[in-house]
């Protein structure tokens, strides 16, 4: 019987082209402006790292205070040289590390190519597997090479590529600003988005990054952080480099693996214990202030999803009502145009039951056909949003088989929902009134 | 037009779902539109927003990975070797330029205070240039002077603060410390240890990139000469007419990094700065326009489609009143009255809901109040594009014969 109605509704959406047009435009457009603006949202918002992300907590200590005209409760977002080298050698976590970006000059070994610049971090041997960075050749570094400030380096695939052609370069060198460093590893594609371990620079969406070091060696060199430094106060960054670390500057990102809850609780305890600690050495003139944020936690403090995309989402929403009001409409016109048609059938012993069903499968082919031209210019605008915006952003919303599934979905449902009031009238029509006055 | 309005008024109630239809249509195309004009126009207007430098001859050329205590020799040299490319009117080394995003952010205040606890600390961006930076940047004096020449060179870094004690500060700023009154000859201080004459106001200059409350925040900046010594100085800018700049600014790329072999050269124009600065600014304009077209095409055709629907039932009564003597126009006039007041009815709540909207945005994505214009505005444009709708089906109601009537539906 569905099959005849499908038939049925073929036949009558052929008959005035015009109108069904205009339907499956409407739904068409409606579907399409939401679900471009959905894979960008989707994108700015999604889980980085969906199996760790209860896992992997960011320390927050707050070592400014009220001091200097700052009014904030909340701790800087990100933590000083002192801290951090506390937070570190104090272990308390199953792992952890501190990072800033660097961006050193790479001087190619012939000497007549021109040196290029550089992205990544200094960081410490457990960054790889608490992030989760897959290897193409060897690995991280070992922990004895953070403890020896040894010149030792990763890289990523890409840079492998325009530096040995590709192939397993481990163990062979790199020269950064004038030193050499052995290569331990060459990371694969890693590029997670939005970048939670580096939000603070960069907005949150980066390139990824090309090498990395080790955050002693780093510090040796005096490397300067190639991301935001804050100071509070009017003594800035001290005059030399060790007056740099000794200062409350802010640059550093600190991050902790707390794999179960009592382990959170009692690095919540001891965050605190260290922050009192200050207090009473008289380092910090203020109660302590401490925060501990997982992934998502610190993802939404920081405001990583534009406000921007969830108004452009909301826009689209209300466009897309629009459009379904507008469907509404055109289904009515068409269905109570049919009234002597229903008519007849209910005459010949058709159900209200039939009629409504009849009529259901009629709008949810146009919701089909709808969810079809929306798939296109969806796909369409997904390719517009990568082209035309700059941004880092845009670069990843993109056509799955979930956004396929989902534009589908949405354009029937919208169809039958739109569908409901304009067949439960024509369910409605008295078959009596209409033979008579035909 | 008014005799017509009770008849309307009488049909209206009898068919009142597709009347409903109608009006709830163009309330929410009337309540997006506005919001989305409104986010429009907030774009446009960032995108033009006015910078008081020869933002169309300024080039810049940034040169990284130099040794930082090399540059009291390097910077005068590239400077020298910038200067002397033909065509080039004026050069500077600067930290940072407008809309590049490389802020230096720094906080002043008109008053000393050793712990800093004052609460009138306004944050801005701090530019640093070399003697001659004024001119280069085409920055224009309103009141006041640009810094002399002792007092370029004898101004250094003091942990990330210039040691000199002249500041050029932008009008915004000047009216933010001081609303009332000039600013020229003033103090301004951070902390105790750092103290500036303020010897110049320049009109507004934008800030690296957005930062702070408010509209007039992101004009914020204040300029300190600097001693060519500092390696913070990476930025060389370079002014020339705007029809030699692309030529000088390939010819100074060349000349840096044939100085400098070892270092990373790389060089925009200013236009390209501020094109790359607001192009998301731009695509997202872009993208509401063409929600709002297809938005109103879409409501356009709907209310085609519905009256198209309205008329086709209405055949037969329309028949009758061509028979017992009414004209053309006047059912024309039927039609076009029925939505001219089917499309009052919309746009007043479609304003209503466009009132909340922007509203419910403004207290959970900072958004600005709309002005009250965009209201009025999004309801003549709903208005109209109702009337050219009904037009059509109008037309078709209007051509239909007298003879109708004695035909049964």
């Amino acid at each position: 019987m569905f099959a005849y109605y499908l038939q049925l509704g073929l036949r009558s959406l052929r008959r005035n082209p015009a109108l069904t047009a205009l339907m499956v435009i409407a739904i068409g457009f409606g579907v399409a402006a939401s679900m471009t603006t959905y894979a960008v949202f989707r994108a700015v918002s999604g889980d980085p790292i969906p199996d760790k992300s209860a896992q992997l907590f960011k320390p927050q200590i707050d070592n400014w205070g009220h001091q200097h005209g700052r009014t904030s409760d909340e701790p800087p977002n990100a933590m000083d040289y002192t801290d951090a080298m506390a937070l570190m050698r104090a272990h308390k976590a199953e792992k952890q590390t501190v990072s800033f970006p660097i961006g050193p000059s790479l001087i190619p070994a012939d000497s007549s190519a021109m040196p290029i610049n550089v992205v990544g971090f200094a960081t410490y041997a457990d960054f790889f597997s608490m992030f989760e960075v897959p290897f193409k050749y060897g690995g991280a570094w070992p922990a004895s090479d953070d403890a020896q400030h040894a010149s030792t380096v990763v890289i990523n695939a890409k840079l492998n590529q325009r530096l040995f052609g590709g192939s397993n370069s481990v163990g062979k060198s790199i020269n950064l600003e004038g030193h050499d460093y052995r290569i331990a590893g060459v990371t694969d594609n890693w590029n997670p988005q939005p970048r939670f371990y580096d939000v603070v620079n960069g907005g949150g969406f980066s390139t990824p990054p090309q090498i990395y070091i080790p955050f002693s060696r780093a510090i040796d060199l005096q490397m300067q952080t190639f991301g935001n430094n804050s100071c509070n106060g009017p003594g800035g960054r001290g005059d030399s480099f060790a007056d740099y670390l000794r200062s409350d500057c802010v640059w550093l990102s600190y991050w902790a693996q707390l794999p179960t809850a009592a382990a959170v609780a009692s690095y919540r305890s001891y965050l605190q214990a260290y922050a009192a600690d200050q207090q009473r050495a008289g380092r910090f003139h203020w109660a302590p202030n401490i925060r501990l944020r997982n992934v998502m936690q610190w993802l939404d403090y920081q405001k990583v999803v534009p406000p921007e995309t969830q108004v452009s989402l909301l826009l689209s929403l209300g466009f897309l009502v629009v459009c379904l009001v507008n469907t509404i409409g055109l289904l009515l016109a068409k269905f109570m145009r049919r009234a002597p048609e229903i008519g007849i059938r209910r005459a010949l012993g058709a159900s209200r039951r039939e009629i409504y069903a009849q009529f259901l499968a009629e709008a949810a082919m146009v919701g089909v056909a709808g969810g079809l031209l929306g798939l296109l210019l969806t796909a369409l605008g997904v390719l517009g949003v990568g082209l035309v915006f700059e941004s880092q952003i845009a670069r990843l919303a993109r056509v799955d088989p979930a956004l396929i599934g989902l534009t589908l979905l949405v354009a029937i449902v919208a169809t039958v929902i739109a569908a409901l009031y304009p067949t439960w009238r024509a369910s409605r029509v008295q078959p009596a009134w209409q033979l008579k006055s035909n | 037009m008014s005799m017509q309005i009770r008849p309307i008024l009488a049909s209206l109630r009898k068919h009142r779902i597709p009347a409903i239809l109608i009006v709830l249509e163009i309330a929410l195309a009337c309540a997006v539109l506005c919001n989305a004009v409104f986010m429009i126009g907030q774009r446009v207007s960032d995108i033009r927003l006015p910078n008081a430098i020869d933002q169309a001859g300024l080039s810049s050329i940034e040169v990284q990975g130099t040794d930082p205590k090399q540059a009291g020799d390097d910077i005068p040299r590239n400077l020298a070797a910038l200067r002397a490319i033909a065509g080039v009117k004026a050069v500077t080394a600067m930290n940072a330029l407008p809309l590049t995003n490389y802020t230096w952010n720094g906080g002043l205040s008109t008053h000393p205070d050793k712990d800093m606890l004052n609460k009138r600390i306004v944050g801005m961006q701090e530019y640093l240039y070399t003697a001659g930076g004024g001119k280069a940047l085409g920055l224009k004096v309103l009141q006041g002077r640009f810094f002399n020449a002792d007092e370029s060179a004898g101004s250094k870094l003091d942990s990330f603060m210039p040691a000199g004690h002249v500041v050029l500060i932008t009008q915004s700023l000047a009216r933010k410390f001081w609303p009332h009154g000039s600013a020229v000859g003033k103090m301004l201080y951070l902390g105790d240890k750092f103290s500036y004459t303020v010897v110049g106001v320049v009109a507004d200059v934008l800030r690296p990139n957005r930062s702070g409350q408010g509209e007039q925040s992101f004009y914020y900046s204040a300029f300190f000469p600097l001693q060519p010594n500092d390696s913070a100085l990476s930025t060389y800018v370079v002014r020339s007419a705007p029809a030699d700049r692309d030529r000088v600014l390939r010819e100074g790329i060349k000349a840096l990094s044939t100085l400098a072999p070892n270092a990373v050269v790389k060089g925009r124009t200013f236009s390209d700065i501020r094109d790359k600065y607001f192009a998301d600014m731009r695509s997202m304009a872009w993208m509401l326009v063409l929600v709002c077209a297809v938005m109103l095409a879409v409501t356009a055709f709907g209310i085609v489609g519905l009256t198209s629907f309205w008329v086709g039932q209405r055949r037969r009564q329309i028949g009758i009143r061509r028979a017992v003597g009414a004209t053309r126009g006047q059912i024309l006039g039927y039609f076009r009255t029925e939505n001219f007041l089917l499309s009052t009815a919309g746009v007043l709540i479609g304003m209503l809901l466009a009132f909340g909207i922007n509203l419910y945005l403004m207290q959970h994505y900072e958004m600005s109040r709309m002005p009250w214009y965009y209201l009025p505005t999004g309801a003549v444009t709903l208005w109209l594009l109702g009337q050219l709708a009904v037009l059509g089906p109008a037309l078709r109601a209007a051509s239909v014969s007298p003879v109708e009537a004695t035909r049964s539906a």
